[in-house]
């Protein structure tokens, strides 16, 4: 199959219409503007829905509104944007209806900066918005796989009924890589038992997430936690580079785990045996496989664009059975090769 | 023997939890009614707002979706713009509309989205326990204006009709009461004008119907009624505020 030079933003656009996406609601901000430019395009050629809605607020509700039909709806945006969509993230977890959330990640708090950041993991993996729900959060670090995981969200996001986020980085929506537009197009979905389509033929359906009845809430959030226990169960995908006879362990996703991946290679020419273990998914985590990894004479090195937030779940999963070290910055610059050379020298 | 009235098909056989007195059992009413008479039940996607009506769902008998709160206009754009085939209206309390949803409210319309909102302004909000709405008239003690609402502190009720009006993207709009029969006659009129010129593709329509909230006014059903009649009706005059329902072919 031929290559395609392309953006990562480019890519995800392309992996979300080839599965079959019938409407996006954006609006802009940097760095994810490739996105809803490519789709005023696109999507108006393929004679499906953009709109560039009035906020970002509006924007996840038009995905709401879109997807309680049943139908394969995106939002996008970048850090601040997606702190005004965790209102209808909470509810479309809560309302269990699959939706495809964007989030080309820039430097925080507040307006930041417009530089890759991973800041934002904390948000993405622990809830985000109010009330106790998870999303499924895939962590892309090629355009490559910005392609596959915006084709895979929608399966996924429907399987479970659940909102989906892509949670990826400035520099993997901006950089140009070579890629394989490998998926076949997809055009024929599965009949919902629980979508809003007009209720012809049947009882009329409504869908909420407001429930007042004694003791109802309680049970929903039981079956909403099971819901998330299958998921932890069958969705954990991560990669394993060199781990096997591994010393020291890099943790590190999106971005920071390309330049993890080269800091390994140039440790094992010096002779040291790291390797790089990278989340996939940062929703579920990896928490079984780090686990297995975890002795006393095996270390950890959370690599990441932030002042420490995986970390914090490699530590869990590690238990106090090896040790967890970080590093991180936060606001404009890349963890090197060499600082990550240098701080596994000053460790084992 | 001939029957001549009956429940609408549209509406649930629910014991509605609305207070003794207020409006909304009516205008729910009148927008099933309507709804069975133009033949769309069976297509229609309704979206709930947060405050009195959020139990909409519960009393309507069709597909209804929950909205976060002010975020119905954006909610049904999605819908629609996915689903041209179906009928899609909001139902919509001041606050709802007018203050948290503004902004999805006036792009809703300025995009001329084939969509239709019924709009109940009781100049309060209701379901918290009777505050200040975006629509509270001047001197109105709510639990937020305990010295009645004063413009210099909390400026002025919003008339969202005529402000609508001056969007190109606005069809039809229009304020009734539900104070008296006739008036009630007037609204179900204007409510299925609303539906039919979404039914026919002409764009964005919005009925905005002055009710009346009893309890957290503090008043009698009667005299909440008077009120309406005699004083909220001399802030929010009644009657079409924008219709080019005919000029659009």
């Amino acid at each position: 199959m031929t290559k395609k030079l392309v953006k990562g933003n480019i890519a995800l656009c392309e992996g979300a219409i080839t599965a079959g996406l019938k409407s996006y609601f954006g609006y802009p901000i940097t760095p994810q503007n490739e996105i809803p430019s490519y789709f005023s395009r696109k999507m108006v050629e393929l004679g499906r829905v953009f709109i560039q809605a009035e906020s970002e607020i509006a924007a996840v509700s038009m995905v709401l509104g879109a997807a309680v039909t049943g139908t394969r709806a995106m939002t996008s945006s970048s850090s601040p944007g997606i702190s005004l969509k965790q209102e209808a993230i909470s509810y479309m977890a809560g309302m269990q209806v699959p939706a495809l959330i964007v989030n080309v990640q820039r430097g925080g708090p507040g307006l930041g900066n417009i530089s890759s950041s991973q800041s934002d993991y904390f948000q993405a993996v622990k809830g985000g918005g109010h009330g106790d729900y998870k999303i499924i959060v895939i962590a892309p670090n090629s355009a490559q796989e910005m392609y596959e995981a915006a084709y895979d969200a929608f399966d996924l996001a429907e399987k479970y009924r659940t909102p989906v986020m892509i949670l990826a980085d400035g520099i993997i929506g901006q950089m140009m890589e070579p890629i394989e537009f490998n998926r076949p197009e997809k055009k024929e979905f599965k009949e919902k038992e629980w979508i809003l389509n007009g209720c012809k033929g049947r009882e009329p359906r409504s869908i909420k997430s407001l429930l007042m009845k004694d003791g109802v809430l309680e049970k929903h959030n039981v079956k909403l936690q099971e819901k998330y226990k299958l998921i932890s169960e069958n969705e954990v995908k991560y990669e394993l580079y060199m781990t096997e006879d591994a010393e020291i362990i890099i943790t590190a996703y999106g971005i920071s785990s390309r330049i993890a991946k080269s800091a390994v290679k140039l440790a094992r020419k010096n002779g040291i045996k790291a390797g790089l273990l990278r989340p996939k998914t940062l929703w579920p985590f990896p928490s079984e496989i780090i686990s297995s990894f975890a002795k006393p004479n095996v270390k950890f090195l959370s690599v990441e664009l932030s002042h420490g937030q995986m970390v914090e779940d490699v530590r869990l999963a590690v238990n106090g059975r090896s040790s967890v070290e970080f590093l991180g910055k936060a606001g404009g610059g890349l963890v090197t090769e060499q600082e990550i050379i240098k701080k596994i020298q000053s460790k084992v | 023997m001939k029957k001549i009235l009956s429940k609408p098909e549209s509406l649930k056989n629910a014991v509605l939890s609305y207070c003794p007195g207020c409006g909304h059992g009516i205008i729910h009413r009148l927008a099933a009614e309507c709804i069975d008479e133009l033949g769309v039940r069976e297509k229609t996607i309704a979206v709930a707002p947060v405050g009195c009506a959020v139990f909409a769902y519960d009393y309507f008998n069709f597909d209804v979706t929950e909205a976060p709160h002010g975020r119905p206009p954006a909610i049904a754009t999605g819908i629609k713009r996915t689903n041209p085939d179906k009928f899609v209206f909001t139902y919509q309390g001041d606050g709802d509309i007018a203050a948290i949803g503004m902004a999805e409210t006036i792009h809703a319309a300025n995009r001329s989205e084939n969509i239709t909102i019924i709009f109940v302004n009781n100049a309060n909000y209701g379901m918290t326990g009777g505050q200040m709405a975006p629509t509270t008239l001047i001197g109105q003690v709510t639990e937020t204006t305990p010295f009645g609402r004063n413009p210099e502190r909390e400026g002025y009720p919003i008339k969202l009709c005529e402000l609508l009006s001056t969007l190109e993207g606005t069809t039809y709009l229009e304020r009734v009461a539900i104070y008296n029969p006739q008036n009630i006659i007037k609204a179900k009129k204007a409510i299925k004008r609303a539906f039919q010129c979404q039914i026919d593709g002409k764009g964005f329509s919005l009925v905005e119907v002055i009710s009346n909230c009893p309890v957290d006014w503090g008043m009698t059903p009667l005299d909440s009624i008077k009120w309406v009649e005699e004083t909220f009706i001399k802030s929010f005059p009644l009657g079409t505020v924008k219709d080019k329902i005919n000029s659009i072919i």
